[in-house]
């Protein structure tokens, strides 16, 4: 336990210990893997009705300046996004990149106006704040929130749950954010998540959180939900985990992200390139590439985790990828995985080898999300 | 019953030991989603890896705690790793070994030294 005295605690944590989850360390915080509940129910209660997730870990950046048009033309030199075109009100997913056309993070940003909010993963919101106060500074101020939690609740119940405290929010569609009065504290709510299904994200002022969260799980849908099924929820939908299946070595294209890039920062757009890595990025767009991120199903039973090498035949050769992503997806009733290969092996369908223990096991090139999204359009 | 300090428990059983995890192993791995089991028959010296079980974290061993053959395996795990969970000392053994010297066992814990060693 000597550990965990350097942890930091989100303003969650005694709910945590209190609704006896079982605490891990994560990206320096002390943070809830699973509930008594455990991974694989807390996993399938998400996608059956609603579950409610503490993110408050992940670094909530609010960017501001002279106008929107100010704030987006400064952003987008850091991330091939399309950020002046999105209509206040609206989010989107995005990354920033480095000179060599590998990801240094993944994010949401959303145009709330007078302003752009940000959010990006907490083992990189420190390097994220210092990549942009160096990149735009003077001209734009960056600020790190730390006064507000960030919770998520996610399934198709999200919506009856949430709006018993404010009707407001079966309006939203995805990717909507606005901001929502909810116990009387104005939250920051988008419709989004992690998980491939429908619901919310919300981000509450730090010493209203645990009243929030409070009110939610007495809802007879909303189940407490740690990062363990987290990561299941994801995997199913096919979701990259910044660390594991993108990374500073990896590019959009590889990564099979080029739908997050709009036409208006490609090859022949208005504001064609301009963000780090752009020769690298818009290269791999027209040449293509050597490998690809895909979705992969295990036959059988046994988890293919992350490191797995994969290989074309069940004897011989070299390995023609690997596993980046790996667990059991209680909703597919079996393993499942994402990972690299090279091009010529993506394409669904494709039989695959991945070597378990020494063994050749089969495995098949699967189109993602491996389960069905959920999205309130 | 006889405890390892690898959280497996032992128990004879006519001339064989029927081996299996203890219930902190169980909820300390979670939800159990894959076994592997030894090959009938086959001879094992003790602290052999015999077994894989994998929980939705992780994958973890399982020891060979005595010297000896492999007698019966529990196939039902295979298709309902889950029992581990539910009933870890009971339907959930893992195997049964034909030990070489039962002596072996004396050098593990009875039920009130693990739970003091389990704190």
């Amino acid at each position: 336990m000597s550990e965990t005295g350097a942890l930091k605690q989100t303003p969650l944590h005694e709910l945590h210990i209190g609704l006896g989850a079982k605490m891990v360390p994560f990206a320096g915080y002390d943070m809830p893997v699973q509930y008594p509940m455990g991974v694989m129910k807390e996993h399938l209660h998400c996608r059956a009705a609603a579950g409610l997730f503490d993110v408050s870990h992940m670094g909530q950046v609010i960017l501001r300046g002279a106008s929107y048009e100010a704030i987006a033309k400064a952003f987008e030199t850091l991330v091939p996004m399309d950020v002046l075109d999105l209509p206040e009100g609206k989010q989107r997913y995005g990354f920033f990149t480095n000179d060599n056309g590998g990801i240094e993070d993944d994010l949401m940003f959303a145009n709330r106006g007078d302003h752009l909010f940000v959010v990006v993963n907490a083992a990189c919101k420190e390097a994220d704040v210092a990549r942009m106060k160096a990149a735009l500074e003077p001209g734009i101020t960056i600020e790190l929130i730390e006064d507000r939690a960030l919770i998520a609740l996610q399934g198709p119940a999200a919506e009856t749950a949430l709006a018993r405290l404010n009707p407001a929010v079966a309006d939203m569609v995805f990717m909507d954010v606005a901001t929502v009065t909810l116990l009387g504290q104005d939250c920051w709510v988008s419709r989004s998540g992690y998980t491939g299904e429908d619901g919310y994200e919300i981000s509450v002022p730090a010493h209203a959180a645990e009243t929030l969260c409070q009110a939610l799980l007495a809802m007879e849908e909303v189940a407490p939900i740690g990062l363990g099924a987290r990561d299941s929820l994801r995997l199913e939908a096919g979701l990259c985990l910044y660390g594991n299946d993108i990374t500073t070595e990896t590019g959009p294209v590889e990564a099979a992200l080029t739908w997050a890039m709009q036409k208006v920062r490609r090859a022949g757009g208005d504001r064609a390139g301009g963000f780090p890595g752009a020769g690298h990025i818009l290269g791999a767009l027209a040449e293509g590439v050597a490998r690809k991120r895909v979705g992969l199903l295990p036959e059988g039973r046994a988890p293919m985790r992350d490191g797995t090498q994969l290989f074309a035949a069940a004897e011989g050769g070299e390995a023609i990828g690997e596993v980046t992503s790996g667990s059991f997806g209680p909703s597919i009733g079996g393993p499942v995985a994402m990972g690299y290969v090279g091009s010529s092996y993506a394409a669904p369908g494709t039989q695959l080898f991945g070597e378990v223990r020494g063994k050749r096991l089969p495995l098949t090139v699967a189109k993602m999300p491996l389960v069905p999204a959920n999205f309130k359009r | 019953m006889k405890f390892t300090e690898e959280h497996e428990w032992l128990r004879i059983e006519d001339d064989v030991v029927v081996v299996g995890i203890t219930e902190h192993a169980a909820e300390q791995l979670g939800d159990i989603v894959f076994v592997e089991l030894p090959e009938v028959g086959g001879e094992v010296t003790k602290d052999d890896e015999v077994c894989v079980i994998e929980s939705v974290k992780a994958a973890s061993d399982i020891l060979a705690p005595l010297d000896g053959e492999i007698v019966e395996v529990n196939e039902a795990l295979v298709d309902e790793p889950g029992k581990v969970n539910d009933d870890p000392i009971g339907d959930a053994w893992f195997f049964k070994i034909k030990a070489a010297d039962l002596s072996q066992m004396d050098d593990y814990m009875d039920e009130a030294a693990y739970k003091t060693f389990i704190g």
